[in-house]
């Protein structure tokens, strides 16, 4: 039995375990028909057309944990933000963890989308807002038919979440090999404030794939920063979908630091529903070896004096691939606008690919609409001036590919997580440099 | 201190350096003038290391000491300097950050600790008041947005902080004002020592009027035609190239 299958025959089973009359029932079942129609992408969709997902497909992977998988604190800590005050929402292979989480309803509510679900009280919020966002593709839809736990954030009106908020999913190897599909609702009411870090993580060698889907939506002045940590093992492969809507005067920033993982698949769409909104997409990729990180966005212009910013930096090592293909859709009534998309790219080794697809489709006449889109090597001339001042060939291309990376990196507002990612960038680069990042 | 003993070199199988011969030694300050497309900035990246030019034959020695088969990186332990014509930006890395791992490089090849951060913070005070720079300059992202004069003068606080054996000025002088020039040539001059050397580059007498040099060399055709002492220079601002070409024929 294939994957698809198997998930379509352990539908019967999933929907058992939950409440019969749960609000959510006809949704996941036309969720699943829409899945069972559509199955897994393939190479012949244009927007799937540089990445595969076959060889991840083919694992006989568990659904469920078959018991519960504890773990130390100790042992994950390194996963977490250091130095920084946070809320938490921890999952062990899809199962929460109280343990390590540190949820609140103390003005905001942050807390686990299978209570949100359960309880009478968030009851309005879940039926405006819950798969309202979401696409309806497979993948998509196999996630809202699977749907039944993942983070819920919730920020009143006028509110600021006083801390940032974490999000972790561990993965324990405990099964020979895991589908995971959590599934996040954030919801940032006028004027609200929030930050969040959202990181998948497995901690074995063991197969894990997890389609994720994000929904986010802001509304009127709302302030909503998502940060994305992709550092994972090589046995893991993630399919993000994230899908952020906004209201007027809203500011929305989704950063994307992909560096570890064996296929990463970013699905990151904005829709822009009022006047004055920002929208900011940024992304640092840094890969070697057989890995592949595709970045799929979508930014969808509605309304009239509105912006939106797109950074994607790249740096490819050994035969890795990456794919870039970014998307400005502008529609007739969405004048006085100000979109910008910038990718570029390094390629360290001959062997390095990358794929790039900027596209702009422009239907309003009073627009300033930009993209510009590089592929290079080092620049030489850089590297010689640095080894010219003494400084070995290897640390002067690590400081040219920080440099490189480092603009994308300014608009990070958490100094711990930006230090963090310095850190990571560095690690990743293979070197201490002479100096404190 | 440095000796130049039949120097060819090209590029991309285009000989531009046809036989130098030049020998600086402790203490001089020599310069080097031609007109446009001699190779003067050829020669000074062939001995800063340069791995697009490839030396066909001859030697270059620091202190006896063949370096023609050193990586750059090693070159500048050994003590060689190039300030270049267009310096480089690096958004996102300050000129401290960057001189630290170029000072720290350099030492960590000759087996030394890193210089602590007190000594280091001394020794920037020190050289950045020698210069006139203000150090909030310096913990700005090296050259980015810099002015054509600032990063010239950053590229004599570099050469102030690394102490080279022999400095090579390639075309300093160019798009600076007067004023700026005065700066970075008072800079060289401070920093000149009986110990060092300086070779600059130049297309213009002008610069020799602040930096003055022992000897004057000509620069044509990957050659050098002719050596004097610096009212050759005056002779060459005065009448051009061209004398020499009939002088050659």
């Amino acid at each position: 039995m294939d994957l698809k299958d198997k998930l379509l025959t352990s539908h019967i089973a999933f929907e058992d375990h939950l409440k019969a009359d749960s609000p959510l029932h006809d949704l996941r079942s036309n969720a699943l028909k829409v899945f069972e129609e559509k199955g897994f992408p393939s190479k012949k969709e244009e927007n799937w057309k540089y990445t595969s997902l076959n060889s991840v497909l083919k694992e006989d992977y568990s659904f469920s944990p078959k018991g519960e998988s504890v773990i130390e604190f100790k042992d994950v800590k390194k996963y977490f933000l250091h130095n920084v005050d946070t809320y938490k929402i921890v999952f062990i292979d899809g199962v929460y963890s109280s343990f390590l989480s540190e949820t609140t309803h103390d003005n905001i509510d942050v807390c686990l989308l299978s209570s949100a679900l359960d309880k009478s009280k968030y009851k309005p919020v879940i039926e405006a807002y819950f798969n309202k966002a979401a696409k309806k593709d497979g993948l998509t839809q196999l996630n809202t038919a699977f749907t039944k736990e993942g983070a819920f954030i919730h920020i009143p009106k006028n509110k600021e979440a006083d801390k940032p908020i974490e999000i972790i999913y561990f993965s324990t190897g405990n099964e020979a090999a895991m589908f995971l599909q959590p599934r996040n609702l954030v919801v940032a009411d006028e004027n609200a404030h929030v930050q969040i870090i959202e990181r998948h993580q497995s901690l074995s060698s063991n197969a894990v794939l997890t389609n994720a889907v994000t929904e986010i939506f802001a509304d009127k002045r709302a302030m909503v920063d998502y940060y994305k940590i992709q550092n994972d093992v090589l046995s893991a492969s993630l399919v993000d979908s994230t899908y952020v809507e906004q209201q007027r005067d809203s500011i929305c920033s989704v950063h994307t630091f992909s560096f570890g993982g064996q296929i990463t698949r970013n699905n990151l769409q904005f829709k822009q529903l009022g006047e004055h909104c920002d929208s900011i997409l940024n992304g640092i990729t840094i890969i070697g070896d057989k890995q592949h990180v595709d970045h799929n966005t979508l930014v969808h212009h509605i309304a009239e004096n509105c912006e939106s910013h797109q950074d994607y930096k790249g740096i490819f090592d050994d035969s890795s691939t990456g794919v870039f293909n970014g998307k400005v859709y502008v529609e007739k009534e969405a004048q006085k606008l100000d979109a910008f998309q910038q990718n570029n790219n390094i390629l360290i080794s001959d062997k390095a690919t990358i794929n790039a697809k900027p596209q702009l489709e422009i239907f309003a006449d009073d627009v300033k609409c930009s993209h510009g889109c590089t592929i290079g090597q080092m620049d030489s001339e850089a590297l010689f001036y640095m080894r010219s001042r003494g400084i070995g060939e290897k640390e002067a291309k690590a400081l040219l590919m920080y440099a490189f990376a480092n603009n994308v990196l300014e608009s990070v507002k958490i100094p711990e997580l930006k230090s963090r990612i310095n850190k990571l960038i560095a690690n990743k680069i293979g070197v201490s440099l002479g100096f404190e990042l | 201190m440095l000796q130049i003993k039949n120097l060819h070199a090209s590029v991309e199988d285009k000989a531009i350096l046809n036989g130098i011969n030049l020998e600086v030694n402790a203490g001089e300050i020599h310069a080097i003038m031609g007109p446009n497309g001699a190779g003067k900035s050829t020669l000074a990246s062939v001995i800063a290391g340069k791995d697009e030019y490839e030396m066909t034959k001859g030697e270059i020695l620091l202190d006896h000491e063949d370096i023609t088969e050193l990586d750059p990186e090693e070159r500048a332990h050994k003590g060689i300097f190039m300030s270049f014509q267009y310096p480089i930006s690096i958004p996102g890395v300050s000129t401290t950050n960057f001189i630290k791992t170029a000072i720290n490089e350099t030492r960590k090849s000759r087996g030394e600790a890193d210089m602590p951060a007190s000594e280091m913070l001394k020794l920037i005070k020190e050289k950045a008041e020698l210069l006139d720079i203000d150090r909030k300059f310096l913990s700005r992202s090296l050259n980015e947005g810099f002015s054509g004069g600032e990063k010239k003068r950053n590229e004599i606080f570099q050469m102030a902080m690394l102490e080279p054996k022999i400095a090579i000025l390639d075309e300093t002088d160019s798009g600076l004002d007067i004023d700026a020039l005065k700066v970075v040539a008072n800079g060289v001059n401070k920093l000149k020592n009986k110990d060092n050397a300086v070779v600059v580059i130049t297309h213009y007498q002008r610069l020799l009027d602040y930096i003055v040099p022992d000897f004057v060399h000509v620069l044509m055709d990957g050659k050098i035609v002719k050596s004097g002492t610096k009212e050759l220079a005056y002779k060459l601002e005065e009448k051009g190239y061209d004398w020499i070409k009939e002088e050659l024929v």
